[in-house]
C-alpha cells in the first residue's frame, strides 16, 4: 500500500444552478440501464460468455486441507479424447503466487497445499464433462500432514509456521487513554462468529479469448478489474496492456469476487490452446472457489460506572485467516479500530489477531470486520446494562457517539454521528400487533408449513443494536476512482456517454453514473460504455464506496466538461460563464433563460474529460493503533421482533425496523433495496448461515446444507432513511450498502435472548442452542465457553 | 444423441448431445437460450425456472432427453422482441432487480403463481416463491413486485 496523496480534494465547482430537474438525475428512483435485459433474460453474466471454438477449462483440487505434494502424474489425464491441456505450476509462465494484499497464493500447488479444495492442475477440453473426467485422472500423491484448525493453536509459537512469515498475518494492538482505569461494574464474556459465505447466485465463471500475437482479453466477473489485471500480467508474465478485462455480467459479489478465482487459469488455457476457454465453477467448486467472512473469537470486558457510562472496553479478537492472506489485513483493521462500537468510550485495549489455518481462506465478505465485532459489542451493551438494571436502549443512549466523538484509534468523527437519534426513531417505530391468539397462522409462526407448533410455548421477544462502519478505503492507502465524460450531439440531440471501470455487482453504480451525468449536464440521454480496463481504475466495488469513489470521479469530470461548454456558450455570448448554466439540454443565461439548444451549440464537437478522484487522504495506524484511519463513517440502528418456539429452538423474524443515514440518497429506491438485502444477510448470520468445517474440510458445500433466508424466511422491513449529508462526499453521500448488514444480526440475537432467557453468546444461533440444550445460562451471567 | 423440442413456439434441434446434459444445459449452451440460470444446478434456487409443457419445473433437474418431443417455455418466450410482459414490468418498477441472477426463474415463477392464483396473499405469495433464491434484495421488493404484477393482470 501506498501513501495517499496529499492533494486537496478537487476545488468546489459551481453546481448546475436550478432549473428544471432532468429527467432521472440524482434524487430520482431512476431505472436500472441494466434492468430491461435483466427482466427478459438477454442480459450476459459471465456464465453466459459462449463461442463456437471454445474450451471448456476445470481444475483439478486438493483433498486434503494439508499436505506435501510428492508427485503430479497427468499422463492419463493427457490421454482423454477431446483433452487439449493439462496444465500443472511449471507452466505458470511468470509469478508462481498471487494475491490482493500479498501474494503467498500460488496459482497452481506445487509442494504443499494448505486447504481443502487448493487448485493444483487444470484440463481444457471440448466438452465440461470430459474436463471433468480428465480431471479426475491427474494422479497426485500426497504426504497427508496433521491440519492446523484453531486459530489459538496457530498462534502458538511451538505450532508449525505454515507460511515463511509465521502463522500471525496481522496484529493490531491499540492502546487509547489510561491503561488501567477503574470501573464500578464489569461485564465479561466470549462471542464466536461461524463461517459466513457470501452466497452470490452467479457462480464463478468467464471466458478467456486469446489474441494470436500472445496477448489475452478476458471477460469475468469481479469487483475490481485493475487489480485483477496487475496480478493476471504478473502470473502470466504479460504486460498489463496485453492482458484486456471486460467486466461480463455478475451476478452477486459481496466481497467474494475481491480475490481471483478463474481468472489466471483460463488465461493460462486459452493461451497454451490458442482457443477462447471458458470456465465456470458448480455451487460445490463455488465454496472452494473464493473466499469467507472470517470466522471469530472475540473476548471482550466492558467497564462501566454505576450511572451507565462506558469507562473501558478490554478485548482481545482473533480472526481465522485460513490458508492465504487475502484481505485479512485489512479486515483485522477494521475489526479492531471499529471494535469498541459506535460510543464514546474513553479507554480501550484492543489485540486483534488474523492468523493462518488450513481452514478454507477468508477475505471480504459485505461488513468487512465490522461485523463480527459489532455482534460481540453489542452483546455486550446488552450485558452491561442487564448488570446495570438498565434499559439497553438507555445505555446505548447515554454513551452514543456524536460528531466529534474520538475513537479508540484516536480520529475524531468529522461528519455526521446520529447514534442516538437513529436508536431512538427504532425504539420508538411501530410494534407489529401481537401474534394472533387462539387460532394463528402456522404460515406466521415458527416452523412455518413443517406444522412445528400451534403456537404453544412461542415467546415473542424484543431486540436492539447499533453499529458503524469506515467508508471508501482506509489506513494511507491511495484509494481513487476515474471516469471519462464525453459530450456530443450525433444525431442533433445532446447525449452524454460515461466511462469506468466500476464494477456493476447489482448494487446499482450503472444507475447512479447515469444519474448523476444526467444532473450535472442538464442532459436526459446518457449512455454507459463497459466497464474494462481500457480506461484507468475505478478501485473495488467494496467498502461501500462507488458512490462516493466512481460518482465523484465522474461528477467531477461532469464539471470539467460542462466549464468547457459554458465558456465556449459565454465566448460566442460576450456573458460570464458564471452567468451560464446546462439544463434540459439548454444553455439557459441566468438573466435572459434559455440562450442556445446544448445541440446547437456543440454542433460536430465532442467535448470529453477524464478525472480521478480521491477522498481525503487517511494514515496508517501507529504502533499503539493510534491514527486518522478512516475517511468515513456510516451508522445505523435495528430493531428486530421474533417469535421463537423455545422448545424447539425454532425463530420466526416477525418484524425489522431499520433508521440509516446515508448522508444523501442519490436513488432511493436502490437505497431500500441495499437495506433490506443487507438485513437479509444479517438474518442469515444471526440464525442459519454457517459453512460447517471440521478437520478443515467443508461438509455443507451446497444450496442444500448451507441456508440463506428465503422469503418465508424475511420480515417485513421498515427503513427510516435519514440524509444529514457528509461534509467530505460528493453531494454527502456515505456507503450504503454495508451497515445493514453490520447491527441487524445483533438485534436478532438479542431478540431471540429476550424471548428466551439464554445467553446465545455465538452465531449462528442454531435450533439446539437456542432451545438450551448446548448452553443453559441464562442471560446476564458467565456462560460455560461457547463450543 | 440428437433432441427435437419446442422452446418459445420454435421447433429446435441439437445435435451430439451427451446423453447426461440437463435440461438447463441444452438451453444454454446448445440452443442459444442463456436466459434460464445455473445458480445451483440442484433445484435449490430456482435460478433455471422454466414451463415444460406448461408445468413449472427447473430445468437443472430434467434431463435434456425427457424434454425430447415437449415444449418448454423459457423466460425469453414470455413476451415479444422488444415487449415486456406485465410481470417483467412490475419487476423493473418495484426495483426487484439487484444482480438479476434471480430474476429470470423468479419472473417465471410469478407468472405461473398469478396464472393459478390471480389475487394471491401475501403468505401465498411466500410460499410460491420460497423455492426461488435472491441474495440481492431481501425479498421485500420481489413481493411488492408480485402484487403490482398481480393488479396489473387483474385491471388488463
Amino acid at each position: 500500500m501506498s501513501r495517499a496523496s496529499t492533494a486537496p480534494v478537487a476545488p468546489p465547482v459551481a453546481p448546475p444552478k436550478e432549473g428544471v430537474p432532468v429527467q432521472g438525475g440524482v434524487g430520482t428512483s431512476a431505472l436500472r440501464p441494466d434492468g430491461v435485459p435483466k427482466v427478459k433474460g438477454e442480459f450476459a453474466y459471465s456464465s453466459d460468455m459462449w463461442d463456437e471454438h471454445m474450451l471448456w477449462g476445470a481444475t483439478v483440487r486438493s483433498p486434503h486441507p494439508h499436505a506435501c505434494i510428492v508427485s503430479i502424474d497427468i499422463t492419463d489425464a493427457l490421454k482423454h479424447p477431446g483433452v487439449h491441456a493439462v496444465l500443472t505450476h511449471e507452466d505458470v509462465a511468470g509469478r508462481k503466487t498471487f494475491g490482493l494484499e500479498r501474494p503467498d497464493q500460488p496459482v497452481l500447488a506445487s509442494e504443499r497445499v494448505r486447504y481443502r479444495g487448493e487448485p493444483i492442475a487444470l484440463v481444457a477440453a471440448a466438452h465440461p464433462e470430459t474436463a471433468r473426467r480428465a480431471a479426475e485422472a491427474v494422479h497426485i500423491d500426497y504426504e497427508v500432514l496433521q491440519p492446523v484448525t484453531d486459530p489459538e493453536v496457530a498462534l502458538d509459537a511451538a505450532t508449525v509456521a505454515l507460511h515463511p512469515s509465521g502463522n500471525v498475518v496481522r496484529h493490531i494492538h491499540i492502546a487509547h487513554g489510561e491503561p488501567d482505569p477503574e470501573a464500578d461494574v464489569v461485564a465479561e464474556a466470549t462471542y464466536e462468529v461461524g463461517m459466513q459465505d457470501q452466497a452470490f447466485l452467479g457462480p464463478e465463471s468467464g471466458l478467456a479469448v486469446p489474441d494470436g500475437s500472445g496477448g489475452v482479453d478476458l471477460y469475468v466477473s469481479t469487483q475490481w478489474l485493475h487489480v485483477d489485471r496487475e496480478q493476471l500480467a504478473a502470473s502470466l508474465a504479460l504486460a498489463p496492456e496485453e492482458v484486456r478485462i471486460t467486466l461480463a455480467g455478475v451476478g452477486g459479489a459481496f466481497g467474494a469476487r475481491e480475490d481471483l478465482s478463474i481468472q489466471i487459469h483460463s488465461c493460462m488455457l486459452a493461451l497454451t490452446t490458442n482457443r477462447p476457454v471458458k470456465m465456470m465453477y458448480s455451487r460445490e467448486e463455488s465454496f472452494y472457489g473464493h473466499v469467507h467472512r472470517h470466522p471469530a473469537r472475540l473476548n471482550y470486558i466492558h467497564g462501566a460506572t454505576t450511572s451507565g457510562e462506558l469507562v473501558f472496553v478490554k478485548a482481545r479478537l482473533v480472526f481465522d485467516g485460513g490458508a492465504y492472506a487475502s484481505s485479512s489485513t485489512a479486515v483485522c483493521a477494521n475489526a479492531a479500530t471499529l471494535c469498541c462500537g459506535p460510543y464514546e468510550v474513553p479507554n480501550a485495549l484492543i489485540d486483534c489477531y488474523a492468523v493462518y489455518t488450513n481452514n478454507p481462506p477468508c477475505g471480504a465478505m459485505r461488513g468487512f470486520g465490522a461485523v463480527q465485532a459489532c455482534f460481540a459489542y453489542e452483546s455486550q451493551m446488552d450485558l452491561l446494562a442487564a448488570k446495570l438494571a438498565m434499559d439497553p436502549v438507555e445505555l446505548r443512549l447515554r454513551n452514543a457517539a456524536s460528531t466529534g466523538t474520538v475513537t479508540p484509534t484516536g480520529q475524531k468523527i468529522e461528519g455526521p454521528a446520529p447514534v442516538a437519534e437513529l436508536l431512538t426513531r427504532v425504539r420508538d417505530a411501530p410494534l407489529p400487533p401481537p401474534g394472533s391468539p387462539g387460532t394463528p397462522d402456522i404460515r406466521e409462526l415458527p416452523g412455518g408449513v413443517s406444522n412445528a407448533t400451534h403456537g404453544e410455548a412461542v415467546r415473542r421477544g424484543i431486540g436492539h443494536a447499533a453499529g458503524y462502519k469506515n467508508i471508501c478505503y482506509s489506513e494511507g492507502f491511495d484509494d481513487y476512482a476515474t471516469a471519462r465524460v464525453r459530450l456530443s450531439a450525433p444525431a442533433g440531440e445532446p447525449v452524454v456517454e460515461v466511462h469506468t471501470a466500476a464494477a456493476e455487482v447489482g448494487q446499482g453504480v450503472a444507475t447512479i453514473q447515469l444519474q448523476i451525468a444526467r444532473t450535472e449536464l442538464g442532459v436526459e440521454a446518457a449512455v454507459l460504455r463497459p466497464a474494462d480496463t481500457s480506461i484507468g481504475s475505478s478501485g473495488s466495488s467494496s467498502a461501500s464506496r462507488q458512490t462516493w469513489m466512481t460518482g465523484g470521479a465522474v461528477k467531477t469530470a461532469c464539471e470539467a466538461v460542462r466549464e468547457r461548454v459554458l465558456s465556449t456558450a459565454a465566448e460566442v455570448l460576450g456573458a460570464e460563464p458564471g452567468e451560464l448554466y446546462l439544463s434540459n439540454g439548454l444553455v439557459m443565461s441566468l438573466e435572459l433563460g434559455a440562450v442556445y439548444s446544448l445541440a446547437e451549440l456543440l454542433g460536430d464537437t465532442v467535448v470529453e474529460a477524464t478525472r480521478e478522484y480521491r477522498h481525503a487522504p487517511t494514515s496508517p495506524l501507529d504502533a499503539n493503533g493510534q491514527g486518522n484511519a478512516h475517511a468515513g463513517f456510516a451508522f445505523a440502528a435495528h430493531r428486530a421482533v421474533v417469535d421463537v418456539d423455545v422448545e424447539l429452538g425454532l425463530v420466526k423474524v416477525v418484524d425489522i425496523a431499520t433508521a440509516q443515514d446515508v448522508g444523501m440518497a442519490l436513488n432511493p429506491q436502490a437505497v431500500e433495496g441495499q437495506i433490506e438485502g443487507g438485513i437479509a444477510q444479517g438474518i442469515g448470520l444471526a440464525l442459519m448461515e454457517e459453512v460447517q468445517v471440521i478437520d478443515g474440510v467443508i461438509r455443507n458445500p451446497s444450496f442444500t446444507d448451507y441456508l440463506i433466508p428465503t422469503s418465508l424466511d424475511m420480515p417485513p422491513v421498515h427503513a427510516d432513511v435519514l440524509e444529514l449529508g457528509d461534509p467530505g462526499s460528493p453531494y454527502g453521500v456515505k456507503g450504503v450498502g454495508e451497515p445493514p448488514v453490520i447491527s441487524s444480526t445483533p438485534a436478532v440475537v438479542a431478540a431471540v435472548r429476550a424471548a428466551t432467557g439464554r445467553a446465545l453468546r455465538r452465531i449462528p444461533m442454531r435450533p439446539d442452542d437456542v432451545a438450551g440444550l448446548t448452553d443453559r445460562s441464562p442471560a446476564g451471567e458467565a456462560p460455560r465457553e461457547p463450543r | 444423441m440428437q433432441l427435437n423440442l419446442e422452446v418459445n413456439g420454435q421447433v429446435l434441434q441439437a445435435d451430439d448431445v451427451w446423453a447426461g446434459e440437463s435440461l438447463l444445459y441444452v438451453l444454454r449452451e446448445r440452443l442459444g437460450c442463456p436466459g434460464s440460470k445455473n445458480a445451483c444446478e440442484q433445484g435449490e434456487c430456482g435460478s433455471c425456472s422454466v414451463y415444460l409443457d406448461g408445468t413449472l419445473v427447473c430445468s437443472c433437474l430434467v434431463l435434456a432427453a425427457q424434454a425430447e418431443g415437449r415444449a418448454v417455455v423459457t423466460v425469453e418466450g414470455l413476451a415479444g422482441a422488444g415487449l415486456l410482459h406485465p410481470v417483467q414490468e412490475a419487476f423493473l418498477a418495484a426495483g426487484a432487480v439487484q444482480c438479476g441472477f434471480c430474476t429470470p426463474g423468479l419472473i417465471v415463477a410469478t407468472h405461473d403463481l398469478i396464472a393459478r392464483n390471480p389475487a394471491p396473499s401475501d403468505p401465498e405469495i411466500r410460499e410460491a416463491l420460497a423455492g426461488n433464491l435472491c441474495r440481492c434484495t431481501g425479498y421485500v421488493k420481489i413481493l411488492d413486485a408480485v402484487r403490482l404484477a398481480a393488479e396489473k393482470a387483474a385491471t388488463s
